[in-house]
C-alpha cells in the first residue's frame, strides 16, 4: 500500500505538515488494554457506585423495567452500526422503524406529527420556545416553576442571546401552575407558555383550562413531560400547540443522565416548523411503499444560517429502544403498567406526610417531619434504599422536603422501610 | 463487474399498526403487591384517558420478527465498507457496549447522592483527562449531547469571554467549505455570519480573511483537516490574524480522526473545539445517534464551561455548582454518559501509541485509495489528503452522469455510497473517508467497484443513472415525499 502511494513509511504521510503544528511528543496515555483488563476496569468502576440499593429516586429520570426484546434488538449491528439514514434504498429498516416512532409519539400525546427525536427531553424545551417564535413572531416566553428546574436552565442557557425574554409563573398553595399569575404575566407579547404534566412534583396541571387562556392570547401553550409512562393512563395534551418530552422511561437506562431520547409533536399546520430530522412516506420506482428522510429544507445541511435550528444528530437507537418498548408492551400493556405505578405511589403516598393536594402520578412531594430530608436519606442509606430526591437545591421554600417516585420496581417491603424512615 | 454481493431472500414485512390484533400483548408483569386503585377517582375522571387509539397489539414474538426483518433491510459498517466522508465509520468495538451496560454504570441514576456516584465520576474525570491530552487543550467539558450541540456549547463560551472583555461583537466567520452545522450554529448564539472563500488548493484564502477579520469578528469557525481532507497549512498564522484584533478560534473536529496523536489543535492556536465522539471515538452511529459532542477550551476560557463541573473534595469526586462565569447548562444532568464510557474503553484498548496508529493507518488507507481512483475520477485538489480524499463528477458529468448516480451505482455492487455533493466548493463532490478499520482486501475491492462504474459511465450511462438495480426498494420518490408530506400512519377510512 505504501509503493503504491510513493511513501517510505507510514510517517511520510505527515512528514508535510508544518514543523511548529507537528505533536512529536508521545501521549501520556497508558498502553493499549486488553478486552478482560477493560472489563476489569468498568467493574471496578460500577463497584463505586451504589450497587443493589433500592431507589426512590424520580424527578426526570425513572426506574422501569427494561424488556430483553429491547436490547436485542438494538444489539442488531443493522441498526447499531449504520449511519443517518439518508441514502433510503439501503436503510428501510431504520426509516421504518423511525416512522413507526412518529406515529407511536403521536398516538401518545395527541399529536399530528412528531420528528425523528431530539437529544433529550430538556434540549428540546428550547427548540419548542424558539418554534414557538418563528409561529408567532413574538419573542417572550412563560415557564411554569413546576417544570424540571434543569429544563428551565437549559431554556435560559439557549435563549439568552436570541432576543427572548423567559420569565417564570408561581405555583399555587395546591403545587400546580398558579393561574392568578399566569393571567397577571400573560400580555400580547407572549409566543408561549411552557408548562409540565406530570409537573415536576408529580401533581396533574390543568391543560384544558391553561390551553383556553393562553390560546385566547394567541401564544402557544407548550406541554412537557418528563414521565412517559403516565401517558399510558393520562389523558394526552390534546389542546396544546407543542408537546415536548423524554422516554427515558421507555427501556432507556438510567446511565447517569444519558444519552436518552426527547420528543417534539405538533398539529400538521407547523410541520414546517418543526427542527430535527422526519421521516416522511412515499413510493419508490416500482410504486411500493417506502420511506425517506423528507423536508430536509428545514435543516442546517440545507439552509445554513436561516436553519430552524443547528441539530444534526437524533438519538435515533434510543427512540428504537421507545419503540420496541412500546410496541412490547402495546395497547393494553402500558395502560397496566401506568395502573401498577399509579398504585404502588398511592400506596407508599399514603403512609406520609404530603405537602400539595392534587391529583399525582407515581411522584409526590412529603415533608420530613422535623427533621432534614438529608437525615432521612442517610439513614435509608444504611438499609441499602436510596430515598428522594431532596428539593432545597432547586426550590428554597421546599427545604425541609423531597420529592419521592415509585415504580413497577418498587417492592413493598422497601416502601414500608421508607415510610418507617419517616415516623423514626 | 460485482464481486461483493449475490442475491438474498428478503421478507416483507407490514407496519405493525398493520398486524396489530386487538388483545395481544408481549409483555409480562408480576401481579401487583399492594392495593389497586381506582384511576378515576384519585385521578379525576377527565384525567383518565379511554385508551391509546391504534397503539400495537402483537405478541413478543411478533415484535422480535418485525424487528428483525425490518433490520435486514438496512446496510451497517458491520456488512461492509461505509466511506462517508466526515462521518468517520470505523468498527464500532462489542466491548465498548458491554462494559457501557455494566450494571452499576448502566443504572445510576444522575441524582443519586455523590458518594455512591464515585465511580460514575471517575470514569467522566478519566475520559475528560485523555481528551485534554489529546487535544492538548487545558479543560475539557463532557456535557454537550452531540457535534452540533458542542458547537454550540463552545461559541456560547466565545461569546461570554467577549462580553466579559466588554464588547461581544457581531459577526463569525465561516469558509465556504464548512459543514452547514457551523452557520446555524452562529445564528443561535445571535451572530450573523459571513462566508470566507477558500483558495484553488481548497484552503482557507488568507488575504480574504485578512481583509474580513475586523473588530467586529468574534470568531471564526474552522474545520481542519479541513472538509476536502486537507491539513489547513496557514493554520498558525490565521489563528494568529484572529487572535491580534482579539478574536477567537473555533475548531470544527468532526475530522479529528486525522490528527490523534499527530497534531494536537491546543498546541496550534485553536482557543476551543469540540470532538464528535460517534466518529474519532467509535461509538456507534445507530441509525443517526445518540452522539457525543465533547468540547476542549483553551486556559482562557475554563471559567466559562457549563456546569457543573468535577471537582476532588479530599480523596472523593463531588460535583461544583459554584461558578459565577458558567455559560450555563446545555442539556440536564452532566452528559450522554453512556456514550462516553465507550469512549473510555475505546481510549484505553488503543493506549496513547495505538491512537497514533490508528490516525496513520486512516492516512494510509485515505491516500491509497485515491491512489486507485485518481486515474478514473478528477481529484478536487491536489494538495495532499489526510484522512479522507474529495473527488469531483467532473469526468462522468460530461456523460450526463452525476455524484448521485455513482452513489447508488455503488449500492449495487454492495458498498454503502460515500458522503455525496459535500462540500459545497467541490461541484458534484464524492467524499471518501474509509477509517483505518478497514483492510486492503475490502479497499481494493471498494475501488474495484469505483473503477468498474467509472467504466459503465462510458460504456453504459443509463445503467449507473437509473440505478440502484439490486436492491430490494428501487429509487425513493423524495420529491413526493416533501409534496406531501406523510409523517406518521392513520387508519384508513
Amino acid at each position: 500500500m505504501l509503493a503504491k502511494i510513493g511513501a517510505k513509511s507510514l510517517e511520510d504521510l505527515v512528514s508535510y505538515l508544518p514543523a511548529d503544528v507537528r505533536f512529536n511528543g508521545k501521549l501520556q496515555i497508558d498502553d493499549g488494554k486488553s478486552e478482560f483488563e477493560i472489563v476489569d476496569y468498568f467493574k471496578a468502576a460500577a463497584a463505586h457506585n451504589a450497587n443493589g440499593y433500592a431507589s426512590f429516586l424520580g424527578a426526570g429520570v425513572y426506574n422501569h423495567y427494561r424488556p430483553v426484546l429491547v436490547d436485542t434488538v438494538v444489539s442488531r449491528g443493522e441498526f447499531l452500526t449504520s449511519y443517518t439514514p439518508y441514502q433510503a434504498e439501503i436503510s428501510q429498516g431504520t426509516l421504518t422503524s423511525i416512522f413507526e416512532f412518529q406515529t407511536m409519539v403521536c398516538q401518545l400525546t395527541g399529536m399530528d406529527v412528531a420528528n425523528a427525536s431530539m437529544y433529550d427531553g430538556s434540549s428540546a424545551v428550547p427548540e419548542a420556545a424558539m418554534m414557538a417564535v418563528r409561529v408567532t413572531r413574538r419573542d417572550r416566553v412563560l415557564i411554569a416553576r413546576t417544570v424540571h428546574p434543569e429544563y428551565r436552565e437549559v431554556l435560559a442557557t439557549y435563549t439568552r442571546h436570541q432576543g427572548i425574554p423567559v420569565d417564570e409563573i408561581a405555583y399555587a398553595k395546591n403545587g400546580r401552575l398558579d393561574l392568578d399569575d399566569l393571567k397577571k404575566k400573560l400580555t400580547n407579547e407572549v409566543a408561549a407558555v411552557i408548562i409540565q404534566t406530570p409537573n415536576f412534583f408529580g401533581l396533574l396541571e390543568q391543560v384544558k383550562e391553561i390551553a383556553a387562556l393562553v390560546q385566547s392570547k394567541g401564544a402557544l401553550l407548550v406541554v412537557v413531560f418528563t414521565e412517559a409512562v403516565a401517558l399510558g393512563l393520562i389523558e394526552p395534551p390534546r389542546e396544546a400547540d407543542i408537546v415536548v418530552g423524554e422516554l427515558q422511561s421507555f427501556a432507556i437506562s438510567p446511565s447517569y443522565g444519558g444519552p436518552y431520547a426527547g420528543i417534539i409533536a405538533t398539529h400538521e399546520k407547523y410541520i414546517r416548523q418543526i427542527p430535527g430530522r422526519l421521516v416522511g412516506e412515499t413510493v419508490d420506482a416500482e410504486g411500493k411503499r417506502a420511506y425517506c428522510l423528507t423536508l430536509a429544507t428545514r435543516e442546517q445541511h440545507i439552509r445554513r444560517e436561516k436553519a430552524t435550528s443547528n441539530i444534526c444528530t437524533n438519538q435515533a437507537l434510543l427512540a428504537l429502544m421507545a419503540t420496541v418498548f412500546m410496541t412490547v408492551y402495546g395497547k393494553q400493556g402500558l395502560r397496566e403498567l401506568a395502573e401498577q405505578n399509579l398504585a404502588k405511589a398511592h400506596y407508599l403516598a399514603g403512609k406520609l406526610p404530603l405537602v400539595f393536594d392534587a391529583p399525582f402520578f407515581n411522584e409526590f412531594v412529603v415533608r420530613a417531619n422535623g427533621r432534614t430530608p438529608e437525615q432521612i436519606n442517610n439513614e435509608l442509606i444504611e438499609k441499602k434504599i436510596v430515598g428522594g430526591l431532596p428539593l432545597g437545591r432547586f426550590y428554597a421554600e421546599l427545604k425541609d422536603s423531597m420529592l419521592l417516585c415509585a415504580t413497577e420496581m418498587s417492592r413493598r417491603q422497601d416502601m414500608d422501610t421508607v415510610a418507617a424512615g419517616f415516623r423514626a | 463487474m460485482i464481486k461483493k454481493v449475490s442475491k438474498h431472500i428478503v421478507q416483507n414485512e407490514p407496519l405493525l399498526f398493520e398486524q396489530s390484533s386487538p388483545g395481544k400483548w408481549g409483555y409480562q408483569l408480576p401481579p401487583l403487591d399492594v392495593p389497586p386503585v381506582d384511576a378515576a377517582s384519585v385521578l379525576g375522571k377527565e384525567n383518565v384517558r379511554a385508551e391509546i387509539e391504534d397503539f400495537p397489539e402483537v405478541s413478543e414474538f411478533e415484535a422480535l420478527r418485525h424487528f428483525t426483518r425490518l433490520s435486514t433491510w438496512n446496510y451497517a459498517i458491520d456488512l461492509g465498507l461505509y466511506p462517508l466522508g466526515s462521518c468517520t465509520m470505523k468498527y464500532n468495538p462489542r466491548v465498548n457496549e458491554l462494559v457501557a451496560r455494566t450494571e452499576g454504570l448502566a443504572w445510576a441514576h444522575p441524582y443519586q447522592p455523590e458518594a455512591l456516584a464515585q465511580g460514575c465520576m471517575e470514569v467522566i474525570a478519566a475520559l475528560e483527562r485523555a481528551l485534554e491530552e489529546i487535544t492538548g487543550m487545558a479543560a475539557v467539558t463532557l456535557q454537550p449531547a452531540a457535534g452540533a450541540h458542542g458547537e454550540f456549547t463552545g461559541i456560547l463560551m466565545m461569546r461570554a469571554l467577549l462580553e466579559k472583555r466588554g464588547n461581544a461583537r457581531k459577526k463569525i466567520l465561516v469558509p465556504d467549505s464548512a459543514h452547514g452545522t457551523n452557520p446555524a450554529t452562529a445564528t443561535m448564539v445571535g451572530y450573523s455570519v459571513e462566508n470566507i472563500k477558500s483558495n484553488s488548493r481548497g484552503m482557507v484564502d488568507l488575504e480574504a480573511l485578512e481583509r474580513a477579520v475586523t473588530e467586529d469578528v468574534a470568531g471564526l469557525m474552522i474545520t481542519n483537516p479541513n472538509t476536502v481532507g486537507v491539513f489547513e497549512e496557514n493554520i498558525r498564522k490565521i489563528c494568529g490574524l484572529l487572535h491580534d484584533k482579539g478574536a477567537l478560534v473555533y475548531m470544527d473536529g468532526a475530522n479529528m480522526n486525522a490528527l490523534v496523536g499527530v497534531a494536537r489543535p491546543g498546541n496550534f492556536g485553536v482557543d476551543v473545539m469540540h470532538l464528535n465522539l460517534h466518529k474519532t471515538f467509535s461509538t456507534p452511529h445507530g441509525g443517526g445517534g445518540p452522539g457525543a459532542g465533547a468540547v476542549a477550551v483553551a486556559e482562557v476560557l475554563k471559567p466559562f464551561l457549563p456546569g457543573p463541573r468535577l471537582k476532588r473534595a479530599g480523596d472523593k469526586w463531588a460535583w461544583n455548582y459554584d461558578l459565577p462565569d458558567s455559560i450555563g447548562r446545555v442539556r440536564a444532568f452532566y452528559g450522554n454518559f453512556g456514550v462516553l464510557v465507550r469512549a473510555l474503553a475505546y481510549v484505553m484498548a488503543h493506549g496513547g501509541n495505538g491512537l497514533r496508529q490508528a490516525t496513520l493507518d486512516a492516512l494510509l488507507n485515505a491516500n491509497y485509495l485515491r491512489a486507485l481512483l485518481e486515474p478514473y475520477y478528477e481529484i478536487a485538489y491536489k494538495a495532499p489528503s489526510m484522512h479522507e480524499c474529495v473527488f469531483s463528477d467532473d469526468r462522468q458529468a460530461k456523460k450526463g452522469v452525476r455524484t448521485g448516480d455513482i452513489a447508488k451505482r455503488l449500492i449495487d455492487y454492495g458498498f454503502h455510497p460515500y458522503t455525496v455533493s459535500f462540500p459545497l466548493i467541490v461541484r458534484g463532490a464524492l467524499m471518501i473517508e474509509p477509517t483505518e478499520t478497514e483492510s486492503k482486501q475490502e479497499l481494493d475491492l471498494f475501488a474495484d467497484a469505483m473503477i468498474s462504474i467509472a467504466q459503465e459511465v462510458d460504456q453504459n450511462p443509463e445503467l449507473v443513472k437509473t440505478a440502484p438495480h439490486m436492491t430490494r426498494t428501487p429509487r425513493v420518490d423524495e420529491v413526493r415525499a416533501a409534496r406531501q408530506p406523510v409523517v406518521r400512519w392513520k387508519r384508513p377510512q
